[in-house]
Parts: structure tokens; sequence; C-alpha cells
């Protein structure tokens, strides 16, 4: 197990390898002088030279990979070219909002999604069934800021129950945290709810055709203890997988998701750094965001020995 | 729907059912996200007579007018009519669509080919695959197209390359277990060329699992082409997107909501009946997993 776990955490170091070479690589296969299209249609050839100073393009190749790279192990993400403040300050500032709207995103997709899909499975072929596969569906098609304007539209310009947009910190009191926070989630929630509920409902119908349900059943358990104990337990792994995988998904959504509800978080800095062509940022970002997705997974990996005791490593 | 079965017309005599009428029974879902594809790509073709007006046509004087008998759709902040715009928009989401499909599909499957037969390039290609597979896609298309100026095709460019890893992975997997089929071990001890292996008897059996993945990268690129426009990082400005109309909408969405709900549903639309089709082929091609799924 121990030697399971250091294999599996070496397993990372050529994953974001291949993202680091990715991130920086990107800046010279752009055809033409990367400089130029940073600095944009309106520079002047002192701007130019400045980029080109700024991210070291006159150095090798590899000198200026190795440069970077040795001052990415330090922690040192390089300058913002718009700014002019390092990169990592700049993430950091921006961190809580979006940590706040994932993790309650998290949170709410598993609680709402798994029931979902267990329901639909036990009740396979009813209309209850076909109802969650008909949202699955819809969830998967309409997009995150499709919904989130519908969102808007009904709970903030007819009703007027909830913010429009923005952020307010926890700090600042729970209620109004909550109520910027509620139309996001469900904006966000929506697709990563359909991806789960969809996995958990064939995962289930999977384990509930095994002998031992048969059994379970016969012996005279209750259907909750069969669904719960017997059956969710063992259908746990592809869960917890598609949980893991579906991180990315709400990676992308939240660019989208904090542009329309003005969220002061990582996804608005990445838009604001595109539209200021601030690549520095864009890298950083990048490889944040990756570099949570592949702990993430980690964390699901190692979590497959806890949820079945008969995988052994 | 105008594809629904109509049983009535005839008795409900098993036998007097056509193999079409027996076909939309059976595989409702491809009938209908067949039908709304098909609608959408009739109406990206027959724009012109479709009563849109220039969708660039400014006027100043209409501008912001709501939805009504003449402008249909209403007009934007720059009195362009948006239900114009919005059926020339489906000409761009549908040629980003497929044509990210069918480019990602065409490399993908390359590439999955090759290293799912050579076991050195295998396990380069896969390490930089897995690399790949770990940032998310959107991500990827959207480092792309900073590092690139704003154009259609830099579009379908950026996205392909986030949807390649997913495909070559699948053709790949496809590949190792048909390896180990009798029928290519019979092959291979024959005496027939590698080449003449993929393409008899390896190809033909990733085309199944290949076609559906291409319906949901098509559906996935339509998304992702719409949020790269909104977020000012896609199709250039001037190109009547839906990504591009919504984008637009976007700061007046409290005055004039419609500019993004038009587009808004025609995206949502699509992309159903692309996902409805690839979950009915889905369970068409594959009936072992279509009775889990």
């Amino acid at each position: 197990m121990f030697a399971y776990i250091i294999r599996r955490i070496l397993a990372t170091i050529p994953v974001m390898t291949v993202v680091a070479i990715f991130v920086f690589g990107l800046l010279y296969l752009s055809p033409g002088d990367p400089a130029a299209i940073i600095a944009g249609d309106s520079a002047t050839s002192a701007d130019i030279a400045r980029i080109h100073a700024k991210l070291g393009l006159d150095r090798p190749f590899y000198v200026q990979f190795a440069t970077w790279v040795w001052a990415l192990l330090h922690g040192d993400l390089g300058i913002s070219i718009f700014t002019n403040l390092p990169v990592l300050k700049l993430i950091g500032q921006r961190v809580e909002p979006t940590a706040a709207l994932t993790i309650s995103t998290l949170i709410i997709s598993v609680s709402v999604a798994i029931p979902l899909g267990v329901l639909a499975a036990a009740k396979a072929g009813t209309w209850v069934d076909r109802a969650v596969m008909v949202f699955a569906v819809i969830g998967f098609s309409v997009p995150v800021f499709v919904l989130a304007y519908i969102l808007i539209y009904v709970f903030s310009i007819e009703a007027d129950a909830l913010p429009v947009q923005g952020y307010v910190s926890l700090s600042e009191g729970l209620r109004p945290f909550l109520s910027h926070l509620v139309m996001p989630t469900i904006a966000l929630g929506a697709v990563y709810i359909a991806l789960i509920a969809r996995i958990t409902r064939a995962s289930m119908l999977d384990v509930l055709s095994q002998d031992y349900i048969r059994t379970a059943q016969a012996k005279g358990l209750s259907n909750e203890n069969v669904l719960i104990v017997h059956a969710l337990r063992n259908a746990a792994v592809p869960i917890a997988t598609i949980i893991g995988i579906g991180v990315a998904v709400l990676i992308g959504g939240v660019v989208v998701t904090e542009t329309v509800f003005a969220i002061p978080g990582l996804g608005r800095l990445t838009v604001d750094a595109i539209l200021r062509r601030d690549y520095p940022i864009i890298q950083g970002i990048i490889l944040i965001f990756s570099g949570i997705y592949v702990l993430i997974n980690l964390l699901v990996d190692l979590s497959y020995a806890v949820l079945d005791p008969r995988i052994r490593y | 729907m105008a594809v629904a079965p109509t049983d009535f017309i005839l008795p409900a005599a098993p036998a007097a059912r056509g193999p079409v009428r027996t076909y939309i029974r059976r595989h409702p879902t491809i009938v209908v996200g067949g039908a709304i594809l098909a609608l959408m790509v009739a109406m990206a073709i027959f724009a012109p007579y479709l009563g849109t007006v220039d969708p660039q046509a400014l006027a100043p004087v209409r501008r912001l007018k709501w939805p009504s008998t003449t402008y249909w759709f209403g007009t934007d902040m720059l009195g362009r009519d948006v239900y114009s715009r919005t059926i020339y928009g489906a000409r761009v989401s549908l040629t980003v669509g497929i044509g990210v499909a069918v480019l990602a599909i065409g490399i993908g499957m390359t590439i999955g080919l090759v290293a799912g037969f050579m076991r050195w390039v295998d396990a380069i290609v896969m390490r930089v695959m897995d690399g790949l597979m770990s940032i998310p896609a959107i991500l990827i298309a959207i480092a792309l197209m900073a590092l690139n100026r704003a154009s259609l095709q830099n579009v379908i460019f950026a996205i392909t390359v986030a949807e390649v890893p997913r495909v070559t992975r699948l053709v790949r997997g496809v590949v190792l277990t048909l390896r180990e089929q009798p029928y290519v071990e019979a092959a291979v001890a024959s005496g027939t060329g590698t080449i003449k292996i993929l393409w008899r008897h390896i190809v033909p059996n990733t085309m199944a699992p290949v076609l559906v993945q291409g319906t949901f990268i098509a559906a996935g690129a339509m998304i992702t082409e719409a949020i790269l426009s909104f977020i000012g990082a896609g199709t250039p400005p001037n190109i009547p997107s839906w990504g591009n109309i919504m984008a637009e909408g976007r700061s007046l969405f409290q005055v004039a909501y419609y500019i993004v709900l038009f587009p808004g549903i025609m995206l949502s639309i699509t992309v159903l009946g692309i996902n409805l089709l690839g979950d009915g082929l889905r369970d068409a091609l594959d009936p072992r997993l279509a009775r889990r799924l």
C-alpha cells in the first residue's frame, strides 16, 4: 500500500513535466514573434523589445526553460506584463472567491447527483428514471452561461430574490456570502450533476444485477439497506473516478461563471489576462489549475483502497 | 417534431410496419437528435433565404428594438437584426463543431493507431497525452487563442488540439484489445503487412466508438467555441457566432435580455440534438453499454 502511494505520487512528475513543457513551449510554437503578438497591433518596437527582455526571449530555448522551471520550483511564476506585479501574488489575491465557488459546487453537486443516480437506478425503467436521464441530457447540453442567464432572469430580474452579480466574502456575514453564491453554484454545478448522476446510475445498475444483491434481498433486508449498504458501496469506485475527472469540467465552467456573475476570482483573472494578452498570468493559471486537477485525481486514486477494500496494491 | 412515429394511421400489427418505422421505434433518440441536427444544418445552409437581412447591417435608428413582427428576435445596440445574426450564427457553430470533430478524429486516430501498434512510440506518446489531458480542455484552447490572432481557423485549431488526446486514448485502447484477437494474430502469422492489418482489421473496428466520440466532440466543441467567443478569446467580433452575439448582449442583459436569449436557446437545442444523436448511436452500436447508460 505504502509503496503504491509513493509510486502513484511519483507518477505525477512526468505528467506535470508535460504540462510545464506545454505551457512554456506554446510561446515558441506560435507563428511569428510571440512578443509582437502579446504586445498587440498598436505596439511600438520599444514595447516589443521590453516584452522580449521580460520573457527572456533573447536567450537560447533550453536556458530559458531551465531558468523558468528553476524559478517555478521556487514558487516564482514570473511577472505580469500588464501590472508588473508577481503572478503568484495576483493569483493569491483571487483564490478565495474561486475556492468558495468550486467547493460549494462540489459539495452541492455530489450530494444532489448521487441520490439522483441511486434513485434512477432503483426505479430503472420507470418515469422517475426517465426524468432523471432527461435532466442529465439537458444538463449536458445547456451551456453554463445560458443557464446562468436564465437563473439571473428568473431569480434576480423577475423575482428580485437574489443579487444579480458580485461576490461577498464570508467574513462579511454568512447570509450575503451564500446569497451571492447560490446562482453561480447552480449554474456551474448543472453539468457536473448530470455527469455524476449518469455514472452513478450506470454503476448502480451494474451492481444491482449481481448475485449478492439478490441474496441480500432474499434474506429480507430492507430496500434502503440493500441499495445503500450493498449496492452503493460497491458502485463507489466509478463514481469517485468521475467526480475526479469531472473537476476539469468545473474548472472550465469557473471561467465562464465568474464572467457572467462578475466574481473577482481566478476565472475573471484569466479573462482579463486574455484581453490584455498577459501571457505570464495565463501560464501561471494553467499550471495551478492543472496542478489542482492532478492532485484531486491523485486523491481519488488513493481513495479506491478505502472505498473498496478488495483493491490491494 | 415532424418525425414522430405515426402509428395510428396503420393497424398496429408488427408485420405491417416498414423497416423505417421499426428503426424509429427502436432508436428514437437517433431520429430526434438527427432531425434536430438536420434542421440546424438546413438552417445554416439556407440562411440567406430564411427572411434574413445582412447580419452586419448597422442602423443606429432602430437600435435595441424588442422582438416584434418586423424584428423577430429584436435588434441589438448597433441596430443589427438579432434574428439574422442568430440564423447566420448556426454556420459558425456547425463549422466549428464538425470541423473540430473531423480534425480531432483524423489526427487522434492516426496517433492512436501508431501508438497501439508500436510499443516504443506508445510509451512516449501516451505520457505526452496523459500530461495534456491533465490540462482542462478549455484552458488549452484559451492558451492557444491568447497567442494567436482571432480567426475561425485558429478557433478550430485550438479546440482540436484540446480534443486530440481523448481520441488518441480511445483508439489506442481499442487497438490494444484488437491486437490480441485471434484473427489479427492469424493475419500476422500469414505474413500480412502491418499497414494492411491496420487498414483491414483494426480501423473498421474502431469506427463505432470513434463515431460516437465524434458526436460528443462536436457538441463539446460548439460549447467551447461559444465560451471562447463569450470571454473574448474566440471568433473575431465581426463574425456573428452565437458566442459573440451573447458576449455583445452581456452588458445589456438587464435591459434587453433577448439578445442573449435567442442564440443561447439555439446553441442549447443544437447541442442537445447532437448529444441525443450520440447517445442513440452508442446504444445502437454497442448494445452491451446501452443497457447500462
